[in-house]
């Protein structure tokens, strides 16, 4: 097992990563800037390492930074958690070359993947389904236009070394093309670094399925089910589910054998996640992207097998076999994740403040991963994931009853929190049938 | 006269509008950042701007004026 490990991120994930170091006797480090000074995580950790100032930039995505704090506090491992540098494939080489072990895929996994349209390629190479789709760079208008012809209205127009929705725009026409494409274009640039665009046909009335998978130290890879991630806003996701209530025995089959075949084409090692779109009428899926890391909904999975993933990770990193027997992993019952964010529950827009008041639900099944707590600001620097409340019953219907529970019974004051919309999801009659698709939270919020 | 104000803790990103602009209903006049998330803040009427009274990389608060239109 690993002596001790750096935890390269902030709030909620560094919380989590640190609570599985502990329990396996690895020196957790956390790493704050000036803003998360008080955030739980920072007191929960074996040691902290001030970073910098709060902006991003010079804190959570400085490089430098982060292997000076690894060098001070003698980690000898870095989990980067999910975001900042955790599919940078360059900081993944730079802790790799100073000498630490890198809690992650190999960089030329991170490389060959985070780029989606160098991923889509490959994945067609190997097998696994894809849409009809770009197969070079778009970076140009004029040539997005002829391009669209070709895959056919309506498409999605996204950054091909974007991520987490940002820039992502559907097209119905070519005038919608023009308008997706300059905003896409514009985010690809400021965000990512990169202005390159993918176009793919967008599949209208799709679940967002995920896949979790585990690389061995010994090279085989393994799927541990999927996560339904349909219930998005702006093209991010608010709630998860596992099993998919939209996915049959047969396809479920398929996905998770085309996940496995996806990590083996990228000798995949540790915990990732290939993304699907399912039409759930049709029974198909394509391929998506695949995220080199840790998922923010990882918990769903864990309730249902049972598996620590960051544990795993750990072992996966440290050369060693994993904690359980791949043959005898069977999930059991349903779990879902409300992602508690800090925004108005109607219209979605930010929220920050200081929380006044932090009361968390407990009891059976219900597990919450969260950042903050009473007394901490929650400041416009980061994204706005305060907590992830899960839950888990012996079927579906249970844990939406466990949800409305548990729901009702988180107090947060001060920011503001969606808690409201995920009450109105919890009861919405297409949410509680599961056959609900990504449309799902624009009929709920309908403007 | 009418008032724009923040509706929440954010950095300015871009500033799009000038002092003394023609802006209609729905005009963008600055971009607010908050979270990872854009915000544009937007005329609520016709007009021509006053006065604007946040610069790109200020930090405006809940309620903070961020310009002026008459």
């Amino acid at each position: 097992m690993l002596d001790s490990v750096l935890v390269a991120n902030r709030g909620e994930i560094a919380r989590r990563v640190i609570r599985t170091a502990r329990r396996l006797g690895v020196r957790a480090v956390a790493v704050y800037s000036d803003a998360d000074a008080d955030l739980p995580y920072v007191r929960e950790a074996d040691e902290a390492v001030h970073l910098g100032p709060s902006q991003p930039a010079r804190s959570y995505l400085d490089a430098a930074a982060l292997l000076e704090a690894a060098r001070k506090s003698n980690a000898t491992a870095v989990h980067p958690g999910y975001g900042f540098l955790a599919e940078n494939a360059d900081f993944a080489r730079r802790v790799i070359e100073a000498g630490l072990t890198w809690v992650g895929p190999g960089p030329v996994a991170i490389e060959q993947m985070g780029d989606k349209i160098r991923a889509r390629n490959l994945m067609e190479q190997a097998g696994v389904p894809v849409s009809p789709g770009t197969r070079e760079p778009v970076t140009d208008v004029a040539k997005a236009v002829i391009e669209a012809e070709r895959v056919g209205y309506p498409v999605m127009v996204k950054a091909a070394g974007g991520g987490g929705g940002i820039g992502m725009g559907a097209a119905a026409d070519e005038a919608g093309l023009r308008a997706a494409f300059e905003t896409a274009r514009t985010r690809a640039e400021r965000f990512f670094g990169s202005p390159a665009i993918l176009l793919e046909r967008y599949v209208e009335r799709a679940r967002h399925v995920e896949v979790q998978i585990l690389g061995l130290a010994d090279g085989r890879v393994l799927a541990l089910g999927e996560r339904d991630c349909s219930v998005q806003r702006r093209h991010q996701k608010v709630a998860e589910e596992t099993p998919s209530p939209g996915v049959s025995a047969s396809l479920r089959e398929r996905m998770l054998a085309a996940a496995v075949k996806a990590g083996e084409a990228v000798d995949y090692r540790g915990a990732g996640t290939v993304e699907c779109l399912v039409d759930a009428d049709a029974g198909s899926f394509v391929f998506l992207e695949m995220n080199t890391r840790l998922q923010v909904e990882h918990p769903v999975t864990e309730l249902v097998t049972g598996i620590d993933l960051v544990e795993q990770q750990f072992l996966v990193a440290a050369g060693e076999p994993p904690s359980f027997d791949p043959a005898t992993v069977q999930p059991a019952g349903h779990a879902l994740e409300l992602r508690i964010y800090a925004e108005d529950p109607v219209r979605f827009l930010p929220g920050p403040g200081t929380i006044s008041e932090w009361d968390e639900p407990a009891g059976d099944g219900v597990r919450v991963d969260a950042g903050y707590q009473a007394g901490n600001t929650v400041t416009p620097f980061y994204d706005p994931l305060l907590a992830k409340l899960c839950v888990h019953g012996a079927d579906r219907a249970q844990a939406l009853e466990r949800a409305r529970e548990a729901v009702t019974a988180f107090r947060i004051t001060g920011p503001k929190t969606n808690l409201a919309f995920h009450a109105d999801l919890l009861a919405s009659p297409e949410f509680v049938s599961g056959d609900y698709d990504t449309s799902l939270v624009s009929k709920l919020r309908p403007r | 006269m009418a008032e724009v104000r923040a509706e929440m803790v954010a950095n300015v990103w871009k500033v799009v509008a000038r002092d003394g602009d023609q802006v209609d209903d729905g005009d963008t006049l600055v971009i607010l950042e908050s979270m990872k998330m854009e915000i544009p803040v937007l005329a609520e009427g016709s007009g021509v701007i006053t006065k604007l009274h946040v610069a790109e990389g200020d930090v405006v608060q809940e309620g903070d004026l961020i310009a002026t239109i008459g």
